[in-house]
């Protein structure tokens, strides 16, 4: 039974843990991810922790040529775009998450509704560790 | 069940004034803000003294971030002489100054106050390219942000979505790029006021008189499809589809119906006022529409008895081409999945039956993004007085405009509809 409270805080912890959990109202059954806290659906309080199992589909994506100073830093730029994409799980809810496995120099050849698996892309060490959620092609 | 909006008393628009738009070096906030409410007290016909101004509302994203300099209102309230008369900063990302409208418009339809000043100002081009795009990231939702979405990738995955559902290409959003050129031509305020034919003329002159290789684009089509003249920014985001980095100030005076006619013969009338809130990218049930877009054309209609067909021209936030598609669908003018063929068979143009953005939009008049709400109405008032020279809509009996203002990624949305009667 996990413990954790239903945040923000505790989803990026997941993260870091390999876990890509959302949380599901006890009253009415509604699914939310990232997690809430409260049902806004049948503003039901009484949630649960469900691990997703990180299948799913593309349903909109963009290839950045321009972007934040930390994804230049990751090396990313006008010659090596990143994709960035919503993603559709089998659980019938969508998330936002960097996507890999995709030739982002051919943006035009990427398909909506391309098969995706979850990935963990961990950056920094120990405390400072963050987890970014992708998806790869 | 929601009764019908209504103002406990009628308001009115008497006096507006902007800015040019663009990058400034040499210019600062204040400076074009004080060339926007001088050209709004130039502009009420039978005059107005500023002491009679019971408050004033500043529109403002982010002066906190770009400027280092936070809590405006004051600073602004100061800079025209207005203290010690309140002054309100509302902050809806680049919707702040639709906020900043309405909150005047609801201070004066309570009866509190009287005359009243709203406006917007936002000064972004003195910072690196990379810091303006931190700071337009800060109104993405944070889980966008962190997995690399910038403002005009969140619009990209938003074409994607649209492309794939409609069957839309790249080369319709190219037929709005090309209509906002043509409109801002004849737009003096525009930060870009030529339109693509001419920008494709400067570049080859200039490779000419430089001895390059001249470029041979037959079109503008085949300029916009060159990726060393349209570079892509966020695939199918080019450059040409994206708003500029601008820096601009707008003010409009509003007062009591009942008083209007002691500033001028021609006030113009708030009939429709809508807002609604929308949410982030992967929370939305289909990314092919704007959410609070919708909900607030639903408020500003109802409350106005008008129909969408019933506004005979708007200006419609265009940060990024596709936007301008998907909010024509959104304010009704047209059905969802048929925007894209409306503005390629030039039923936006200026000449059109449904003009849009006739000043040229975000794209080519620029997008200071807090100024950006006072100065799509500050088109309406123009069109709608007669006023816009080269620009004024041809269709008789001008009568009904509209302005259409989106903050951050769809999250805060305006419809506001002004009548002149």
């Amino acid at each position: 039974m996990e413990e954790r409270p239903f945040s923000d805080i505790s989803y990026a912890q997941f993260l870091n843990e390999e876990k890509l959990m959302g949380s599901r109202c006890k009253k009415c059954g509604a699914l939310f991810l990232p997690p809430r806290s409260i049902c806004t659906k049948c503003y039901g309080a009484d949630m649960e922790w469900v691990e997703m199992k990180g299948k799913g589909k593309l349903v909109a994506f963009t290839c950045i040529s321009v972007g934040p100073p930390f994804m230049i830093r990751e090396g990313y730029d006008r010659a090596h775009p990143y994709c960035s994409g919503v993603a559709e799980l089998e659980e019938g809810i969508k998330i936002v998450a960097r996507i890999e496995g995709v030739d982002t120099t051919k943006p035009e050849t990427i398909k909506i509704g391309t098969p995706l698996a979850v990935r963990y892309l961990h950056r920094g060490e120990a405390d400072n560790m963050k987890t970014y959620l992708a998806f790869s092609a | 069940m929601q009764r019908k909006r209504k103002l406990g008393r009628g308001v009115a628009v008497v006096g507006a004034g902007m800015s040019k738009f663009g990058m400034y070096k040499d210019k600062d906030s204040k400076d074009l803000f004080v060339e926007a409410f001088s050209e709004m007290l130039s502009s009420v016909d039978k005059g107005a003294d500023p002491n009679d101004i019971d408050a004033l509302y500043l529109g403002n994203f982010t002066n906190d971030f770009w400027v280092h300099s936070a809590h405006w209102g004051p600073v602004i309230s100061d800079l025209v002489g207005l203290i010690p008369k309140p002054a309100t900063r509302t902050e809806g990302a680049c919707a702040a100054s639709a906020l900043a409208f309405r909150e005047g418009v609801f201070a004066i339809a309570s009866g509190f106050y009287d005359v009243v000043l709203v406006s917007g100002v936002e000064e972004m081009s003195k910072r690196p390219t990379e810091e303006v795009a931190e700071g337009l990231a800060m109104a993405t939702s944070s889980y966008e942000a962190e997995v690399g979405f910038t403002f005009p990738g969140v619009f990209g995955a938003v074409a994607t979505a649209y492309f794939e559902k409609y069957g839309a290409t790249r080369e319709h959003l190219m037929n709005v790029t090309i209509k906002s050129h043509n409109n801002a031509r004849l737009n003096p305020k525009a930060q870009f006021n030529l339109s693509i034919r001419d920008t494709m003329n400067s570049k080859i002159a200039r490779a000419e008189k430089k001895g390059e290789p001249v470029p041979t684009w037959r079109d503008e089509k085949e300029f916009l499809r060159d990726p060393k003249a349209n570079p892509v920014v966020a695939w199918p985001m080019h450059l040409y589809d994206c708003c500029p980095i601008s820096d601009g100030a707008a003010c409009m005076l509003l007062v009591a119906e009942e008083i209007a006619k002691n500033f001028t013969d021609n006030p113009l009338y708030v009939v429709g006022i809508g807002q609604g809130s929308g949410r982030a990218l992967h929370a939305a049930d289909d990314n092919t529409y704007f959410e609070a877009t919708r909900y607030a054309a639903k408020e500003a209609y109802e409350m106005s008895g008008l129909k969408p067909e019933d506004i005979q021209f708007a200006e419609v936030h265009d940060c990024f081409s596709i936007a301008e598609i998907i909010h024509l669908e959104d304010l009704g003018f047209f059905k969802p999945g048929e925007g894209y063929k409306a503005v390629e068979e030039g039923l936006t143009r200026l000449d059109g039956p449904k003009p849009i953005n006739t000043s040229g939009g975000l794209k080519c008049k620029g997008h200071p993004v807090g100024a950006t709400g006072v100065s799509q109405l500050f088109e309406v008032w123009k069109q709608l007085r007669g006023e816009a020279g080269e620009r004024q809509v041809p269709i008789k009996n001008l009568r009904i405009g509209a302005a259409h203002n989106l903050g951050g990624t769809g999250g805060t949305c305006s419809l506001t509809i002004l009548e002149r009667r």
